[in-house]
């Protein structure tokens, strides 16, 4: 018998005597997460419908192998082939590790999916089912501690992303000018990857935080500080940016396989 | 506009014991530290509960009320429904001593764990200047008022005791925070401690001390998270390790 | 079963603000010390000590000085206080607060980086250090901390960190005792198992902190149960004035449960205004003469003080605590005041929200909490509450040496002089460091001289019949309602107002109380029992009472935290009057003492028109002794 069972502690039998809803949110952190990873694996496995008309879908953005389409890559840079020992690999296999890395150490995805998925705690004074706990101290989770690297990565991604948006200000034909729905949703996706990586604890704590005397660094403490209101709606901002990409791939898809059409404000 | 309620106080001591129920009157405004109180002046004179301020400043009275780590002298009797039963339990984190008063030793061993403050040798008392902003970050972690409920929620340890041994805690991971930041702080290692000794590694930042925390001290954002940041800048970071090699820098 | 036993050079009761700086002194001059507490480490009075410590830093206005702070406090003690410990605390203050910066405290800051002021009532200047409104908990908090980092110390030269200073936490004390007419050691029982336990010690510096639990509404918490004045008492030691309690004028009043809780005054210095329910800024009418020169007439200036504090006279919310208190009762009973029985108190229309929540955070906390008002929007309601004893043990000024028994000491709220009749905002919090510090110097001096005092087995004896008795008896009194009816006698009757006649009942009937209370029982076991714990608490608080309503009813004049209905004007001859209350075992007596007088170079630093307010011509023509 250990944790609150243990013989030291007051006798209470119940594992929590917690009496709202606390395992509503962990559920339904659950089911959002788990319908995001099967959507995520079934597009990334796809290989097509990720590209029409100047609109290219950020899972598949850069599209760095030689099996993309040559208008979806960045002035035809792939660097990778489309096969790897004899695997036939989509496009969006290569960049996903790294979102998708960004979001697994992201410092608050840990915490949701540690309480959802692990139930490491389910939710707070409710006993945790393992007998054992380590944390972060060993392999493999102390590679958590490699977030800073991929939030780099992000800010590149991020780049890439907003450069997407910006093509898609294009028309059919090429030109530039032209506005639809579909270059609102890719400018709403990437300004939300933004808000996202802006708001992110290892960038707070490179900007500023990591110092020991603000009033020594006046410009990296102003940056600091709004990182720091940022960061108090990380939450938020890591919802609203997935909800975000997800929908900004179920857009182009549905344009691309014909389903939706594009419409163009001009 | 007195009117009675069900409360559920657990009674006993590190032998046995369980909930019993009382019904007592309770007035317009009152708290759940003073029905408590109530109880203990007319049915139950030996009712151990502990308390000083009654005004959320002293951190003496936490309990777990409805089975959350609160403080008794902050919680309204109001904020529960009229037919509602309240649960009062000690704090489940800790050895009982008696009733609603538990042992709360583990975190003054904690707190003499920690390395103290380490001032400047050649700055004489009232020589120290310090920017406002320098010393905000710092302050907002001495607001803790001791109530412990971080330390009682933190599943690492209310959950495995086995981990009391190298788990110092939120607290004090506050604690070393605010020394880390701190603006004349000599002392140098502290990042190294904190992750080889008070245990920062085992913290999976699910934010419970954060949830719990009466002064609303952001636990984990502000101190556990830049903590676990600062550990990666001398640990896990091969270049900023580098870069520190390289010319001594600020912040490290 | 064997009785626990422990030795140490030094015993400190009491873990407030005073005896962890006695502590720490006592420490660092290499004596090993006990601090005993009844409740847990951290948790004593100081930590909700709120609006700031006093202390002549001139980081604000460099107009201000000791001499300044001297005066300032000499006059809000009514002239009274003992001008020795005046002088040593005004003196002493800046460096006892620049000190703890040395030991890790954070202060907030002025923009040249020094430690920030700010006003306070009978300040003449911004001259209270603070942390937003949590200062005690900072000044405690450093010093807990403090004791920690000497731990270490001891940890790495003896192996063992408790081996030089060690915490006995929720410890009571329930007896001092002595050897051969000195300090033996003391004896006490662990309010967790209630075992008892000696502690034998040449030395022991009282700091037990207030009285206020001896009234009904009060702003203080259990532990203010005056039980280092009744220790001393019983120790042999004598009690200065304690007819002098402070009313703080703003407690809340709504909702019952936290009627008493205290609204600190950095509400009024950040520029909160009181008001009665026809929203009349009533202060104005309460200016004593006394103060005619240094308090705002009109509404105009006084808000212009706000911006403005060379040419312009500071708004009478301000005024000594005794007075506004005075004040708002007198509303109160006028039929003036709010729904519940308190005043308006305001800062909602001069301040922004953002910097109410800044700079009185835990306020803000408070009302929201606790009363459901936010303050950045509403008035709150506010009302006199018991908030400090300026009366205490007798000691000697240097050395904090309790008068009359060798080995004790007493500093901090337990110590009486240096507040006078009216203690003013923000110098207890100094008085804690600067006399905790000497108290702390005083005892190590004393036990280099003197040594170890055994104790006798016959003292051990009596003192622990004394805690198994009240299990021993059955269907006695409860102390639950023995307490209640204290309360209830002090509050009616010795309260902020008082008569003689009421004074004399009071008297009686606390004298019947006392009776009853020889013959308390307790119900349950030893452990962790509060009732059995009350039983001790309120032995104390009975003789405290008793000393106050003597003292009161001695006193025939009125002045700071004394008002006598009947002698409603202050009194130059009673100015020269101390009251000394001892115990002879049965009960307490009062003799007239003369204050000492204060010498020239003190005398010298008042405008002679302000002392003709005070004292007596011939004391006038004297100018001071030499
Ligand atoms: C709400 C509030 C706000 C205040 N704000 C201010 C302010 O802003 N500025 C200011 O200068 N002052 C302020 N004061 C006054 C000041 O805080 C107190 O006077 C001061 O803290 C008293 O300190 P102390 O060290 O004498 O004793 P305390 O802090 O009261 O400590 C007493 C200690 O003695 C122990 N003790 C008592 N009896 C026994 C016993 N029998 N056995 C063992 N241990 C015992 C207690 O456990 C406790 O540890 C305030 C007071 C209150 C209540
Ligand atoms: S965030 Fe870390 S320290 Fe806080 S409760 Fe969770 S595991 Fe414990
Ligand atoms: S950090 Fe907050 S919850 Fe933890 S002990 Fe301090 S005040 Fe309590
Ligand atoms: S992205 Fe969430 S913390 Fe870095
Ligand atoms: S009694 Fe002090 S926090 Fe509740």
């Amino acid at each position: 018998m250990s944790g609150v069972f243990s013989p030291t502690r007051a006798r209470i039998k119940e594992r929590t005597l917690r009496t709202d809803k606390w395992w509503l949110q962990p559920l339904v952190t659950f089911g959002v997460l788990i319908s995001f990873v099967i959507y995520a694996t079934f597009r990334a496995f796809e290989g097509a419908n990720y590209y029409k008309d100047h609109l290219i879908s950020p899972f598949y953005s850069p599209c760095l192998s030689d099996a993309c389409l040559p208008e979806a890559t960045i002035l035809g840079f792939t660097p990778f082939a489309k096969e790897i020992f004899n695997f036939p690999l989509s496009p969006a296999l290569i960049i996903l590790i790294f979102p998708l890395g960004f979001r697994m150490t992201c410092y608050y995805y840990r915490k949701s999916y540690y309480r959802s998925f692990w139930m490491s705690p389910p939710a707070c004074a409710v006993a945790e089912p393992h007998k054992k706990y380590t944390g972060e101290t060993r392999f493999p989770l102390i590679i958590q501690n490699s977030h800073r690297y991929f939030f780099y990565a992000g800010l590149l991604l991020n780049v890439i992303l907003t450069y997407d948006a910006i093509i898609s200000f294009k028309n059919p034909e090429g030109q530039w000018g032209h506005m639809s729905v579909g270059s609102l949703v890719l400018v709403v996706s990437s300004t939300m990857l933004w808000l996202y990586s802006m708001s992110c604890h290892s960038c707070r704590h490179t900007i500023g935080g990591r110092l020991k005397n603000f009033s020594k660094h006046p410009v990296r403490y102003k940056l600091w500080s709004w990182v720091s209101v940022l960061n108090h709606k990380h939450q938020q901002f890591a919802w609203f940016s997935l909800a975000a990409v997800a929908f900004a791939d179920i857009y182009v898809r549905q344009v691309a396989t014909g389903a939706w059409t594009n419409f163009y404000f001009f | 506009m007195a009117r009675n309620i069900k409360l559920r106080i657990w009674r006993g001591d590190s032998t046995d014991g369980g909930l019993k129920d009382v019904v007592v009157e309770a007035n317009e405004g009152e708290v759940v530290l003073d029905v408590i109180h109530r109880v203990q002046a007319t049915q139950m004179g030996d009712l151990a509960v502990r308390w000083n301020c009654k005004a959320g400043k002293c951190g003496s009275c936490s309990m777990e009320i409805n089975g959350k780590p609160r403080l008794a002298c902050m919680t309204q009797v109001a904020s529960f429904g009229e037919q509602e039963t309240i649960t009062v339990t000690p704090l489940r984190a800790f050895p009982i001593i008696k009733d609603l008063v538990t042992d709360v030793s583990f975190n003054y061993k904690k707190a003499m764990e920690i390395p103290a403050y380490e001032h400047p040798k050649e700055l004489a008392p009232g020589e120290a200047r310090m920017q406002q902003i320098d010393v905000e970050r710092s302050q907002e972690f001495r607001k803790c008022i001791e109530c412990f409920l971080c330390q009682d929620v933190c599943h690492v340890v209310r959950d495995h005791e086995e981990n009391k041994k190298s788990f110092a805690g939120p607290r004090f991971f506050i604690r070393i925070a605010e020394l880390d930041m701190h603006p004349l702080d000599m002392l140098k290692n502290r990042k190294k401690t904190a992750q080889e000794e008070h245990g920062l590694g085992m913290c999976n930042i699910t934010k419970c001390c954060t949830e719990v925390c009466p002064e609303h001290i952001k636990i984990t954002d502000n101190a556990i998270i830049p903590m676990k940041e600062r550990v990666a800048d001398i640990k896990y970071d091969p270049v900023r390790w580098l870069g520190t090699k390289i010319r001594k820098r600020e912040g490290l | 079963m064997t009785l626990e036993r422990h030795t140490y050079d030094v015993l400190v009761i009491g873990a407030g603000g005073a005896g962890l700086r006695a502590a720490v002194e006592a420490r660092e001059s290499g004596l090993r010390v006990a601090i005993i507490c009844k409740s847990l480490f951290g948790k004593a009075h100081t930590v909700m000590a709120e609006g700031g410590a006093a202390a002549s830093m001139g980081n604000v206005n460099d107009k201000d000085s000791w001499m300044v702070h001297f005066r300032d406090t000499m006059r809000g003690g009514k002239f009274l206080s003992n001008f020795r410990m005046a002088e040593l605390h005004a003196k002493e203050a800046p460096d006892r607060i620049w000190e703890l910066e040395t030991w890790g405290a954070l202060f907030d800051r002025t923009k040249e980086g020094k430690i920030s002021q700010r006003n306070f009532g009978g300040h003449e200047y911004p001259r209270l250090a603070h942390v937003g409104d949590r200062t005690g908990l900072e000044l405690i908090r450093t010093m807990q901390q403090k004791i920690v980092q000497l731990q270490q110390k001891d940890g790495r030269e003896t192996g063992d960190m408790e081996s030089g200073i060690k915490v006995f936490a929720e410890l009571t004390i329930t007896d001092i005792l002595k050897e051969n007419g000195k300090i033996s050691g003391a004896y006490g029982y662990w309010r967790e198992s209630g075992e008892e336990v000696l502690f034998e010690a040449p030395a022991v510096v009282i700091a037990t902190g207030g009285v206020g639990k001896t009234f009904k509404i009060t702003s203080n918490s259990w532990e203010g149960t005056g039980d280092g004045h009744a220790l001393a008492l019983k120790a042999g030691a004598n009690l200065v004035d304690m007819e002098f309690l402070q009313f703080h004028p703003t407690g809340m009043v709504w909702p019952p449960s936290v009627r008493g809780i205290l609204v600190t005054e950095s509400v009024r210095g950040e520029g909160g205004v009181l008001t009665n329910n026809l929203g009349e800024r009533f202060m104005f009418k309460y200016i004593p003469d006394v103060f005619k020169d240094k308090y705002a007439d009109n509404e105009a200036e006084a808000d212009r003080w706000y911006v403005d504090q060379d040419n312009n006279r500071r708004p009478p919310e301000l005024l000594p605590r005794d007075e506004v208190a005075r004040a708002i009762n007198t509303e109160v009973k006028s039929g003036r005041g709010t729904e519940h029985g308190g005043v308006f108190l305001d800062v909602s229309k001069r301040i922004s929200a953002d910097i109410i929540k800044k700079r009185l955070p835990s306020m803000w906390h408070q009302f929201y909490e606790l009363a459901g008002v936010d303050i950045t929007k509403e008035a709150m309601e506010v009302g006199p509450t018991c908030h400090y004893v300026m009366g205490g043990v007798e000691v000697e000024p240097d050395t904090a040496a309790a008068i009359g028994v060798p080995g004790l000491f007493a500093a901090g709220e337990v110590a009486g002089g240096m507040h006078g009749s009216n203690r003013l905002g923000g110098n207890s919090l100094t008085d804690l460091l600067v006399f905790g510090r000497r108290a702390g110097m005083g005892a190590v001096e004393y036990v280099k001289k003197n040594g170890a005092n055994p104790v006798s087995e016959a003292a051990t004896t009596a003192a622990a019949n004394k805690i198994q008795a009240p299990f021993d008896r059955e269907g006695g009194e409860n102390s639950y309602s023995l307490h209640a009816e204290l309360q209830e006698i002090t509050h009616n009757l010795v309260g902020i107002i008082r008569t003689g006649s009421e004074l004399k009942d009071a008297i009686t009937k606390i004298a019947e109380i006392r009776k009853r209370s020889a013959n308390v029982s307790v119900s349950g076991g030893r452990k962790f029992n509060p009732g059995f714990h009350l039983a001790f608490d309120l032995d104390n608080m009975l003789l405290v009472a008793e000393s106050t309503a003597k003292s009161a009813i001695n006193r025939e004049e009125s002045r700071g935290g004394h008002t006598r209905d009947d002698f409603p004007i202050m009194n130059e001859k009673w100015r020269q009057i101390n009251n000394i209350s001892s115990f002879d075992g049965n009960q307490v007596s009062i003799r007239e003492q003369a204050l000492p007088a204060i010498p020239k170079e003190l005398f010298d630093l008042f405008d002679i028109h302000e002392l003709e307010k005070y004292m007596t011509p011939e004391e006038i023509a004297k100018g001071g002794s030499n």
